[in-house]
């Protein structure tokens, strides 16, 4: 089946074409983009068990197409490069990509956008499995522009309001800050290692690269700022939370489970360059758990269901960072993936209780839903149990990998453990803040659940059963990265890591649940009520970047908004307007000064070549 | 037969052709700048006349010829012209008949 590989990414984009050239009824339209999905998925899953069935040596498979392009010594190959790492991807990408389409179908029944909706669901498909499966950067980068366009035109899906184009927008321009230094980290790498074929450029890195000499650290920082943009995490993560402007399939399709975990496929793909800068490896840890604490601060004090999700979203990408910068490869990979399921799923339960309650998404204004909406509330709950790391699901092995890499890492470990520990206590806290007052409580929203049909119900199902089992896989990837020398984890450390979300958890059933007076008492106060504004701000991020980027920017476009560079190419309008208005002036239709000064110039001519 | 030197004979050409020229200059009745065309037309056949004697060569006699067809031809057209533009503008003053302002 191997050599099938290259059908998967052409399936969904076959749909895409079908989809935007042919009028499609809405029946044919939901075949269309769920089936091509749906193929490509079954395709996978076929050559993922091929891939796992060679023996562990020979997991490596390349399949070039064309020259792409090619310039004096600079050859790019379209070519597809499939190793464990990729497999991985590509079951999560076509797997919870399918399930999200199935439940596309039934999310989007009435909106009269629903073709153009699977089109762009399908090109995202396809873009982020060229992503992932690409044998060099440039074709990765290919990949990587093409999701950042799927998002932008999902995020902008109800193009009629001006709150969503502007959200569209700003994911646009945030992640293009960092697309643009990640293509400035390739043009470095190409420029001095001689080619931008991953597996060449790492073994060029190894070979001509000191260990934290200044080049590698330069060009992975370079990369880091690509992946930083991508993955939402400080000091570009401001994009992702008013992301979720657009419809709730795309927040967990492109904002939780797939194209926002690029960046940390990206490190992890090219995770010799980072072994080669410690620096920068420290960097990515720290930044990691700084932006994990900030955001489960944050999730906590939201209102908008999809925001707390997406601070959420943030936070557990944090997580992911966290582990590629203590050198926990394959522990980032496994929560990158149990991840994908719990929060797929968080996001699709939130959409199912959204359009139950006419699409109101404040939290506080829904209430006792659990008795109402039983499948989206257990869905809810197993999500959260995940999310908060409860032992026996998911999120728990993989969270705790991290956590336990993060204690044994020499490097300030200690501070990164606890950073990680305080942000899974914060985890449980809005996690379960959010539960107690969706669905326990008094009921104050009228519901219909007949908008919930079976296509809603199934990816649910599916997705609470991948969320609990997601995690008793091993993840197949020894050989893909270097093996983490096993840590000393002390007893206590291990019960502090184990007993975190339940503290979270705790203090969530008392504040959110049993005395829901606490809470307001704490926000009466006024260092209360400021610390909740300032959270509920994202730390001051937005505001901070208005002061200092944008109302600066703003200022000098209206300073220069006749273009000072313009002004040169008006002169020369304006000469030529003069020049032209003076010999108007000699045309004044008197043939006797025409005469004259025709008989001037014969002088005139006939002198010079005389006493020349 | 006595021959008069090119010299005077391009001076006299010389002078028509001025007094031609200083004609369409300032004069304001059409009819006078179509007899002044034809007193510079004159010149410059006096000046190829000259020249061809001058040589001993019929070239200058042939252009004189090719001169004259053309004056007859420019003054045949012109003539209708002014008849065209009299008609119009009841005048032959070319100050008030000058439309191609730029």
């Amino acid at each position: 089946m191997l050599e099938f590989l290259w059908l998967v990414p052409l399936l969904p984009l076959l749909g895409f074409l079908l989809l935007v050239l042919l009028p499609l009824t809405k029946r044919a339209a939901a075949i269309v983009g769920v089936g091509s999905v749906g193929a490509a998925a079954l395709l996978t899953l076929l050559i993922v068990v091929e891939l796992f069935g060679l023996s562990s040596d020979a997991q490596v498979f390349r399949q070039i197409y064309w020259t792409w392009m090619q310039a004096e010594n600079f050859t790019a190959q379209f070519a597809f490069y499939l190793d464990p790492l990729a497999a991985v991807m590509m079951a999560i990408i076509t797997g919870v990509g399918f399930l999200i389409h199935l439940y596309s179908v039934g999310y989007m029944d009435e909106d009269p956008g629903f073709a153009r909706f699977f089109a762009y669901m399908n090109l995202f498909i396809a873009a982020m499995l060229v992503l992932v499966l690409g044998d060099n950067l440039v074709v990765l980068y290919l990949g990587w522009e093409g999701v950042g366009l799927c998002s932008y035109l999902l995020i902008g899906f109800w193009y009629d309001s001006h709150a969503n184009g502007y959200a569209a927008r700003k994911a646009f321009v945030v992640t293009r800050v960092g697309d643009a230094l990640m293509a400035l980290g390739m043009f470095l790498l190409f420029l001095h290692l001689d080619t931008l074929d991953i597996q060449q450029l790492m073994a060029n890195a190894n070979d001509q690269w000191q260990t934290g000499s200044s080049l590698p650290t330069i060009a992975a920082a370079l990369l880091l700022g690509g992946a930083l943009g991508k993955s939402a995490q400080i000091p570009l993560q401001t994009w992702l939370p008013d992301a979720m402007a657009g419809p709730t399939p795309i927040s967990a399709l492109i904002h939780a489970a797939t194209m926002v975990t690029a960046g940390v496929y990206l490190i992890a793909r090219t995770h010799e360059l980072f072994l080669l800068a410690p620096d920068i490896m420290f960097l990515v840890a720290l930044i990691g758990a700084t932006t994990l604490f900030i955001s489960g601060f944050t999730a906590l004090v939201q209102t908008d269901i999809k925001r707390i999700l997406a601070f959420s979203t943030i936070s557990q990408l944090g997580y992911m960072f966290l582990a590629l910068g203590v050198g926990a490869w394959s522990a980032a990979i496994f929560h990158l993936m149990t991840h994908a399921f719990f929060k797929a799923l968080l996001f699709l339960a939130a959409g199912a209780v959204i359009l139950c309650v006419h699409h109101e998404q404040d939290i506080f204004k829904m209430g006792g839903l659990r008795k109402r909406l039983p499948v989206s509330f257990w869905s809810f709950m197993i999500g959260g149990l995940a999310l908060v790391a409860v032992p026996l699901t998911s999120g728990y092995y993989s969270k705790h990998e991290i956590l336990f890499a993060a204690a044994g890492n020499e490097n300030s470990g200690q501070l990164l453990w606890l950073l990680g520990v305080l942000g899974a206590v914060m985890t449980g806290l809005y996690t379960f803040r959010l539960i107690f007052t969706v669905f326990f409580g008094e009921e104050n929203t009228r519901v219909h659940e007949s908008t919930v049909g079976l296509v809603v119900k199934l990816p649910l199902v599916v997705l609470c059963l991948l969320s609990i089992v997601g995690g008793w896989f091993v993840l197949p990837l020894d050989h893909v990265f270097p093996a983490s020398e096993e840590q000393a984890i002390s007893g206590i450390t291990s019960l502090v890591t184990d007993v975190a979300p339940f503290v979270g958890i705790f203090i969530a059933y008392l504040v959110f649940h049993q005395n829901k007076a606490l809470a307001d008492a704490v926000v009466a106060h006024t260092p209360g009520r400021l610390l909740q504004r300032f959270w509920f701000s994202g730390w001051g991020f937005d505001w901070l970047y208005q002061k200092i980027l944008v109302n600066p920017f703003m200022l000098f476009v209206r300073i220069n908004k006749n273009d000072i560079v313009d002004s040169f190419y008006r002169l020369a309008a304006w000469l030529m307007r003069l020049i032209h208005r003076l010999f108007g002036l000699t045309q004044t239709g008197r043939m006797q000064w025409y005469v004259g000064s025709i008989a001037l110039g014969v002088v005139l001519i006939v002198g010079a070549g005389i006493f020349s | 037969m006595i021959a008069i030197p090119v010299e005077h004979c391009l001076l006299l050409s010389v002078m028509l052709f001025c007094l031609g020229l200083l004609g369409v200059l300032v004069r304001r009745n059409i009819i006078f700048v179509l007899m002044s065309m034809e007193i510079m037309l004159n010149a410059i056949g006096l000046a190829f006349v000259s020249g061809g004697a001058r040589w001993g060569q019929a070239d200058g006699q042939v252009m004189f010829l090719l001169v004259i067809t053309l004056a007859a031809a420019e003054v045949a057209i012109g003539l209708a012209l002014v008849l065209q533009l009299y008609q119009r503008y009841r005048t032959l003053d070319i100050e008030t008949i000058s439309k191609m302002k730029g």
